[in-house]
């Protein structure tokens, strides 16, 4: 592999996992100001509850990064194999779903939530060979 | 902040795990009946609504998202993840038992790794809770009082 070709790959595989990232942060920063959606569902109907949910820009923001996020993979997909970019874009994912939780949402990342997502990173890695 | 869910919000859970694991196997097994999309052949899209595995496997995405939603309304994105990485074990499963594929020593290592990392997060608090808004309500409540 080339240096270019390198530069190439992890720039997809860079670019796919944070808009992952962007995304879930947002979807889940706009479901914590929603608050339970059971309750909401209880109220409202799950119509009302859907309404809620369409109605917040946090989580159009999260669906749109989501969306885009769709069509990166596929991009990347094309340009890498799947067995390098899809273990590199869902470890990078976790834990930078981690990192941000604890930095934008002020999620208490403990130790024991720092020992899961390394886990689940290596496990990710060996579950694709 | 003790750790208390309720059985539906286990089930929520359990749903998260199972709707996107088993949805991604039927799109993946449906797509490959439909063939190879290009933009030659973006007819095939369409075609692909047809198939039954595709939309078996749509409709077990959208209900993957609505619980996964529900679960980012009562617990925190660092507790719900492991168990979207929980769907990653179901498929190496499903592949092993159900499609009677080999599963290398890699493979068991990364189902057996996965299950810890679920059994951490699961022994502990499911949400933050925010001191900031308490200290700011008993503030409110000293000025009420005063």
């Amino acid at each position: 592999m080339t240096a270019t070709t390198a530069l190439r790959t992890w720039s997809c595989i860079l670019g796919v996992a944070a808009l992952a990232i962007t995304g879930e942060v947002l979807i889940a920063a706009a479901m914590r100001r929603l608050g339970d959606l059971d309750i909401i569902r209880e109220r409202s109907g799950l119509p009302g509850a859907i309404r809620a949910v369409l109605s917040s820009p946090l989580f159009l923001a999260g669906a749109l990064c989501m969306a885009l996020n769709f069509f990166a993979l596929l991009f990347t997909l094309s340009i890498v194999d799947l067995s390098l970019a899809a273990p590199a874009t869902a470890s990078l994912t976790y834990i930078g779903n981690a990192i941000a939780a604890k930095l934008f949402l002020h999620e208490n990342v403990d130790r024991r939530r720092w020992l899961a997502v390394l886990f689940v990173c290596v496990g990710v890695v060996l579950l694709s060979k | 902040m003790k750790h208390a869910l309720k059985p539906s919000q286990y089930a929520i859970l359990i749903a998260v795990m199972l709707t996107a694991s088993v949805g991604d196997t039927l799109l993946s097994r449906g797509m490959a009946q439909v063939g190879t999309v290009d933009f030659h052949h973006l007819g095939l899209l369409w075609q692909a609504l047809f198939n039954p595995y595709v939309v078996s496997g749509i409709v077990l995405l959208i209900g993957f998202f609505a619980s996964y939603m529900t679960a980012l309304s009562w617990a925190d994105l660092t507790f719900v993840m492991p168990a979207t990485a929980f769907g990653y074990v179901v498929v190496a499963l499903l592949s092993r038992f159900w499609l009677h594929e080999h599963l290398s020593i890699y493979r068991w290592t990364g189902i057996a790794l996965i299950v810890c990392a679920v059994g951490f997060v699961a022994n502990g608090p499911s949400r933050t809770e925010h001191p900031v808004e308490h200290h700011e309500l008993d503030l409110m409540d000293s000025g009420a009082g005063r």
